[in-house]
């Protein structure tokens, strides 16, 4: 028999080797030394806090109980393990590319960062393990209670009560040592993960130490027990499938969503690859711990006296057997069951409570007083002590308030349940990219409300929290709203009927509520970053986080000020402090000056939140990363703006360039104008210099003198043609010619003309015949205008006709609301070609020396009659050059058609 | 008799004060006025000195000047060109072209003297 005291001294002498372990795992991890601290061996045994004091005691339990209904409970982590491919390698790439701190944060990061999302999940994961860690702390006192009294019957302890609340307090001040030491921004533990699997390695060793001890010694060997098995009624016990299945389903959501589990699997994780490994070996150390199950169930129930709680049977049977050594090491089994899942669920629940709650509140009561980091630091550990002490005495509540009475088995499940609880939300966040943060909150809220009705309120005992009448009869005697019995159905054994209303209503408002809605900004952002996490590079993203060094606050300034102006603001800074160098102290002042100057370089919210992640550790407030994300819906929306303006823009300039090549064309156009006049003048001029030269000459004959002086006065006059020619044109071509108009008769006009035309090559022998009754007809026009259009056309025949015997017939007509006058000589006429571009000035189809012009006429003709309201045109198909001249019988409006 | 120039100009005046004077100076004048058949004309003439208008009907004075580079026996031929589009360019452009001199209308005669001796005497 032991001693009580002993047990004590043994207990806590076990828990310093444990300290001391966890201290040098740490020290040794701080010099940089991990190397087998992060071996994929450490990270399988670390999983093992799956099996708490629940699977290393309640098993037994389970089994004598319910036969082999407690393989449900491995089945479903193996699963999981076993395609580790599918889910867990996604949670747990999320998790580091996400720095996720824990569940609840995975959930509010995929969730736009909402932080009631946060809180939810928290909630319920506190409410959810309390029962687990009332079971812990009940199986421990149990444990003592059997050495205490030194019966199998173990219940007879005399001071229960007492010892429950030492073990609670002791795990507390435990796991605040453990877990708090520091703040580790990725909230790794080396020294914790390392003595849990220390712990991990005595649960397996005392386990089948007892199960060997079982089938070997108190057994008659291996065939003995297999024919013991075969005549106990554990053997005869019938399958469930129902049960099966949900059990099944139950454990494999529930590795993935208890907090403590997320914790060692996704936090801790280091290295993808240990996922590969932890696939076998994991089932493997789950196979070996129910290896002896049933042996011992079954040995046990017919070794031990009648009455003997079979929860206990790992401890009692080697007890009963004198075999006080094995059942210290069984003993210390269980306590290490027991504490490594406590250490691990409150470290994992703490964190939840002070990044989500607390530190949240606690910045939105102090907004705008000081946020020196020292502060933000010790709050956020004292936070998390506090957090410990509170889930401990919430599981020290709850045992007492349930009075220890329910069976290990069954409370665990309540806890699986409540945490399965997660996992629509979980798997919908890291497969579907339409899940929203309000269909999240809607199908946690009915899944958990479901859960605490139909499971953990009735988990009290009838006449606990829930009157007995509401049991049976249902509220208000509402019958189909009975917590175990749901719309009437009450065949199915209470706990299925839980997870089965509380999961299917959970879904069905998670995946209604993100129909629904429409996911904002960051939530869409977040859930592709979450669903195809794969197509990311794996490399982590963000900041490095820890204390406030000066020097990572300059190497993020440079990221936004740019090297030299964030140089230059922190050696202004060290200055004014007084200090030499370039890194000012990390005043509280400062910060706030480089949060302002970030600030203006990339919005208030996002500065605040940068300088957070540096001078706060982990922490950033709900609000800041809220404030982060309206920042930039508001930069998106902007952005779509200057889209619109970058369009407008691009039309804008689309227009300029049409017009530039307008205006380039009218520029080249307005070139070879000029390069023509600049010819047309000074081709004259070139012989009155040169005449004028040679004139200057006495010894010059006075017959060439009196030649050469006649070129240079017709050369002037040529000259002067010219420029009254250009003038006359630029006049017409801006519409300002002054009409001088006059009743005429157009027999009159067309006579002037002729007579003017013919000091043009007077010597040629040049025939004009004319219809003069036909001529007789009344015009209303600038009358002078229209003679020189005349002229134009019969000294152009009297030029350039062709024909042997020259000619021209000028024929004129009245039509319905017109004068017409043709002109047409009976020379070659004017090439199709050229027809459209006589017009034109500076055009001449002859050579110089036989125009004599500069080829402005017909130019001029066209401006005059376009001026006059009327036309001139060329008619083809005449014989020789036809043209013909039209004008309205009265002046109307100018027409700017030159030939239609 | 004196050294050989044609003259490739189609305004008749400014025509006649060139082969004026250039005849006072001693030289042997041969005109012609368009560019249609001038590289024949040049070719039986074998002027010393070439002077050439660019503004000429039938083609312009830098395609008969392209033409004359391109051809082994004329190539080196002295060619001064006149051009009355005094623009900017112009004399780049003739230069270019090959011309040997540039003048632009009006011009001195004495100038067009001087420069015909100096290519002549090259």
């Amino acid at each position: 028999m032991v001693p009580f005291k002993i047990l004590v001294a043994v207990c806590l002498a076990y828990v310093c080797m444990l300290f001391m372990v966890a201290f040098a795992a740490e020290r040794r991890a701080q010099r940089g030394q991990i190397g087998w601290l992060r071996s994929p061996l450490v990270y399988t045994l670390s999983l093992s806090i799956y099996c708490t004091a629940w699977t290393f005691y309640g098993a037994v339990g389970y089994a004598a109980r319910s036969g082999l209904e407690f393989v449900t409970i491995y089945l479903g982590p193996t699963l999981v393990l076993v395609g580790w491919w599918w889910v867990l390698r996604k949670l747990v790439r999320i998790g580091r590319s996400q720095h996720v701190t824990s569940i609840a944060d995975l959930i509010s990061a995929r969730y736009g960062k909402s932080n009631v999302l946060g809180v939810i999940v928290t909630l319920m994961s506190v409410v959810a393990a309390t029962p687990y860690i009332a079971l812990q702390l009940q199986s421990v006192t149990l444990s003592f209670g059997v050495f205490a009294s030194g019966a199998p019957e173990g219940w007879a302890t005399p001071d229960q009560g007492a010892t429950t609340l030492w073990l609670a307090g002791g795990l507390t001040l435990f796991t605040i040592l453990f877990g708090t030491r520091n703040l580790d921004a990725n909230e790794r533990h080396h020294g914790v993960v390392m003595a849990i699997a220390l712990e991990a390695v005595v649960k397996l060793v005392a386990l089948l130490a007892v199960g060997i001890f079982t089938v070997w010694s108190v057994a008659g060997g291996f065939v003995d027990v297999l024919a013991r098995i075969d005549a106990s009624p554990i053997a005869d016990w019938p399958l469930a499938p129902g049960r099966w299945i949900g059990l099944t389903f139950v454990s494999a959501a529930a590795v993935l969503t208890l907090p403590r589990m997320f914790q060692v699997m996704v936090v801790e994780n280091s290295d993808e690859r240990h996922l590969a490994t932890a696939s076998w070996a994991f089932p493997l150390y789950l196979m070996l711990m129910s290896l002896f199950v049933i042996p011992i169930a079954v040995v046990g129930l017919q070794a031990l006296p009648e009455g003997a709680n079979p929860d206990l049977f790992v401890l009692t049977l080697p007890l009963t057997q004198g075999q006080g050594k094995l059942a210290m090491l069984a003993f210390l089994g269980g306590f290490s069951s027991a504490t490594s899942m406590v250490i691990v669920a409150a470290i994992a629940l703490a964190t939840m409570v002070s990044n989500h709650v607390v530190t949240p509140l606690w910045l939105s009561l102090r907004r705008g007083g000081t946020r020196a980091p020292g502060d933000v630091r010790g709050l956020v550990l004292m936070s998390r002590r506090l957090s410990i002490a509170g889930i401990l005495a919430l599981g020290y509540g709850y045992y007492r308030l349930s009075g220890g009475g329910a069976a290990l088995a069954a409370i665990g499940l309540i806890s699986f349940v409540g945490a399965a609880q997660i996992l629509p939300c979980l798997l919908g966040g890291i497969f579907w990219r339409g899940g929203t943060g309000t269909g999240a909150a809607l199908g946690l809220g009915t899944g958990f409300l479901v859960w605490l009705y139909t499971l953990y309120l009735p988990s009290f005992g009838t006449g606990g929290l829930l009157s007995e009448t509401l049991m049976t009869a249902g509220p208000w005697g509402i019958g189909w709203l009975r917590p175990q019995a749901l719309l009437g159905i009450d065949t199915l054994d209470p706990l299925l009927h839980a997870i089965f209303w509380s999961l299917v209503l959970n879904t069905a408002g998670y995946v209604l509520g993100s129909l629904a809605t429409f996911p904002g900004p960051v939530e869409r952002m977040q859930g592709v970053a979450f669903v195809n996490v794969f197509d990311h590079d794996p490399v982590a993203r963000g900041w490095s986080r820890g204390g406030a060094e000066a020097e990572d606050l300059l190497a993020m300034s440079q990221g936004i000020l740019g090297a030299e102006e964030a140089q230059q603001f922190f050696q202004r800074e060290a200055e004014a402090q007084g200090k030499a160098g370039f890194l000012p102290e990390t005043t509280p002042d400062f910060i706030e000056r480089l949060e302002r100057r970030l600030g203006g370089a990339v919005g208030a919210a996002t500065a605040h939140a940068m300088i957070a992640q540096f001078a706060v550790g982990a922490v950033v407030s709900a609000q800041d990363l809220m404030a982060v994300a309206s920042e930039a819906q508001q930069i998106l929306e902007y952005s779509t703006q200057l889209e619109a303006k970058s369009d407008e823009l691009a039309r804008t300039a689309r227009q300029l360039t049409e017009a530039n090549d307008k205006l380039t064309e009218l520029s080249v156009q307005k070139d070879a104008f000029l390069s023509q006049i600049s010819h047309e003048l000074r081709t004259p001029m070139t012989s009155i210099r040169a005449f004028s030269e040679i004139l200057m000459d006495r010894d010059l004959a006075s017959d060439m003198q009196q030649k050469y002086a006649g070129i240079i006065h017709d050369e002037t006059i040529r000259l002067t043609r010219l420029l009254d020619d250009l003038l006359d044109l630029s006049v017409l071509e801006n519409r300002k010619m002054k009409l001088n108009i006059k009743v005429a008769n157009l027999h009159d006009l067309i006579d002037r003309a002729v007579r003017s035309a013919s000091n043009i090559r007077p010597e040629r022998d040049f025939a004009i015949r004319r219809d003069v009754s036909s001529e007789h007809m009344p015009v209303v026009t600038d009358t002078d205008r229209l003679v020189q259009v005349f002229i134009n056309l019969v000294s152009n025949a009297r030029k350039y006709c062709d024909a042997p015997r020259a000619e021209m017939t000028i024929h004129a007509r009245q039509r319905k609301g017109g004068i017409i006058v043709d002109f047409i000589d009976n020379g070659s006429g004017i090439a199709g070609k050229a027809q459209t571009v006589v017009f034109e000035k500076f055009t001449r189809l002859t050579d110089t020396a036989r125009a004599g012009g500069a080829g402005l006429g017909l130019a001029i003709c066209r401006e005059i009659m376009a001026n006059l309201g009327g036309t001139i045109a060329y008619l083809p198909g005449q014989g020789g050059a036809a043209f013909r001249v039209t004008l309205p019988i009265r002046p109307g409006g100018r027409s700017d058609n030159a030939d239609g | 008799m004196g050294r050989r120039i044609l003259l490739i100009e189609d305004e008749p005046h400014i025509a006649e004060a060139i082969r004026f004077f250039l005849a006072r100076d001693g030289w042997t004048v041969a005109t012609h006025d368009n560019g249609l058949d001038a590289l024949e004309v040049i070719r039986a003439q074998e002027p010393h000195v070439l002077v050439l208008d660019v503004m000429l009907p039938g083609r312009s004075g830098y395609e008969i000047l392209a033409d004359l580079r391109a051809d082994a026996g004329l190539a080196r031929l002295p060619v001064l060109v006149l051009s009355a589009r005094g623009q900017e360019g112009e004399r780049a452009r003739a230069e270019a072209a090959g011309a040997s001199r540039f003048m632009a209308k009006p011009f001195a005669n004495d100038a067009i003297l001087a420069a015909l001796r100096d290519m002549a005497g090259s």
